[in-house]
């Protein structure tokens, strides 16, 4: 998965969590829960949904590092570099 | 046979906790004693009929795409379309005292403005005050644990008043005699008078059948008749459950729906009396040859007492027909109406005043009591018994028949376990024991759990 995939996935993630959402306008650097309604429970699912798609396991204190999508690169990106990407937004 | 989670109990929230347990590939089961699930919101069919027992309703409605509310969190975490649950909402619902008759629909401001008739314009913005405070509390106040409604709504509001709102907000939710914790009160007058009352079309069956297909899809096991015995501990830490067929089942991670009492049976710990709840109900389904309204009985719900003080408690009689609620399943919007018209009245009865009688006794007393509660109710409001075809009654004993519940008490221990916690590892509560109410209540309590305790860093 490349970088860009990596966002693609978890825009994914997060229309499969919260379909109401656009994640199509969503900025790189903004907090993911200042662009659209994301809570704590939500926060989980995403991290679940990671573990289940790509086996990759985020411990609770690194939850924070997933709050902006720079983030989410910044910390998935070298787990995900070896695996493929499952379904992308279009 | 080893399992990631045991789940007891297939009502709400041992549906939502398994579902939950299960979409994240789990190796759940969630165990059932009876051979339909639901719990406390369950459904049967007698006469030909098909009927809805628990809840009247479902509270904690909010639109689509409501922002933080418990209904479209539940939904969310569920993966479940608003759609799904087809909700009709109720044009408006009632409470009658002796002091006043107020509406209330699913606009807070409607209710406000009933008060501000008559109780006056002040009285009116006190109550839109506490809305506030409420809002402002259920958006992530500090939880107010150990102080009574009662207390804290003495001196807001005037005591007509106060006593009116307890009456839907007692209840649907309180397992405590006459008033409420102040955070269960917060919880409940959210959810009924500020977001309020829907019903999905076709009654319980549509919620329930979306969970059980949304369990089985996921991989969950569902077994019914599969009453548990006991769990199993050692040295403070749940190994699993033996079933009531001596099959034994190992987890390290027990979900219990029982109830706090029910649960410390099956561990084999010490009950105290003042766990156990006092308050169960009577209820008695009429169907009737017309629709409610045309009797005069417009409310989808009517919340009533007649005395000049509101008593919610344990009665000393059979009953208490004084105080109580009739719902109107009809009076919710619907797509196609309903096959026929139907009137539940609910008031509080006495468990042990109900046991220990020969079938024969015991029917008599139930038809006396359904009676009784039915003349009372009809003093203020439609009488429907000249339209009724079909009745069906069920007391404290049919309750702890068909859930378990000690003593009927459907709302479970006045002590909430608001953490979930029971004092051995890996063993926690779900449901109403643990402090949320009515449905969407219940299903979150399932979730919230499931996650703390089955999911995360698991």
């Amino acid at each position: 998965m490349t970088r860009d995939e990596v966002v693609l996935a978890v825009k994914d993630i997060i229309e499969t969590i919260a379909p109401d959402e656009d994640t199509q306008n969503l900025t790189m650097d903004e907090r993911l829960r200042d662009q659209i309604d994301l809570d704590s429970m939500d926060f989980l699912d995403i991290v679940m949904e990671l573990r289940k798609l790509y086996g990759v396991q985020v411990p609770e204190e690194d939850y924070k590092e997933l709050a902006t999508l720079t983030g989410c690169v910044e910390y998935l990106h070298p787990h995900l570099a070896e695996k493929a990407l499952h379904c992308a937004v279009s | 046979m080893r399992y990631d989670a045991i789940v007891i109990g297939a009502g709400m929230s041992g549906l939502a906790a398994a579902a939950r347990l299960a979409q994240f590939d789990k190796k759940v089961v969630l165990l059932e004693r009876h051979e339909v699930w639901g719990g406390l919101n369950s459904f049967y069919t007698l006469g030909g009929r098909a009927f809805d027992v628990g809840l009247h309703a479902l509270t904690n409605f909010v639109p689509k795409g409501t922002r933080r509310a418990p209904l479209t969190k539940v939904l969310r975490q569920l993966r479940i379309p608003y759609e799904d649950l087809r909700l009709g909402e109720h044009e408006f619902s009632e409470i009658v005292t002796p002091r006043a008759r107020l509406r209330f629909t699913n606009r807070f401001e409607d209710l406000v403005a009933g008060v501000a008739e008559e109780f006056g314009g002040e009285e009116a913005d006190r109550l839109r005050r506490m809305g506030e405070e409420v809002r402002a509390y259920a958006a992530g106040g500090d939880v107010a644990h150990g102080r009574t409604a009662r207390e804290w709504v003495r001196g807001r509001l005037d005591e007509d008043l106060m006593d009116m709102l307890f009456v839907p907000l007692l209840y649907y939710g309180s397992a405590r005699e006459d008033d409420i914790d102040l955070h269960t009160f917060g919880v409940l007058f959210q959810s009924i008078l500020l977001e309020g009352l829907c019903r999905p079309e076709g009654g319980i069956r549509t919620l329930l059948n979306l969970l059980v297909k949304k369990v089985k899809r996921d991989g969950g096991e569902i077994r019914m008749r599969a009453g548990v015995d006991r769990i199993v501990h050692d040295k403070g830490v749940v190994r699993g459950v033996v079933l009531e067929d001596g099959t034994e089942l190992e987890s390290d991670r027990v979900l219990s729906s029982a109830g706090w009492v029910e649960t410390k049976r099956l561990a084999g710990l010490d009950v105290e009396p003042h766990e156990i709840g006092r308050l169960s109900f009577l209820e008695t389904i009429s169907s009737l040859d017309c629709e409610p309204t045309d009797l005069g009985i417009e409310s989808a719900t009517a919340f009533f007492s007649t005395r000049d003080r509101f008593a919610y408690r344990q009665p000393e009689t059979d009953i208490d027909p004084t105080s109580g609620v009739i719902s109107a399943p009809n009076n919710f919007r619907s797509e196609k109406p309903l096959k026929e018209g139907r009137v539940r009245l609910t008031v509080l009865a006495n468990h042990d005043r109900f046991c220990g009688l020969d079938p024969e006794a015991y029917k008599a007393k139930k038809e006396a009591c359904a009676d009784q509660s039915i003349q009372h109710a009809t003093t203020i409001f439609p009488d429907w018994r000249a339209n009724t075809v079909f009745r069906d009654v069920y007391t404290p004993t049919t309750v702890v028949r068909f859930t378990s519940r000690e003593k009927g008490a459907i709302y479970g221990t006045p002590q909430k376990r608001f953490d979930g916690s029971t004092g051995i590892d890996g063993l926690c509560l779900i449901g109403t024991d643990q402090g949320y109410l009515g449905v969407v209540g219940a299903m979150m309590s399932g979730i919230s759990m499931a996650n703390a305790h089955a999911l995360v860093n698991v």
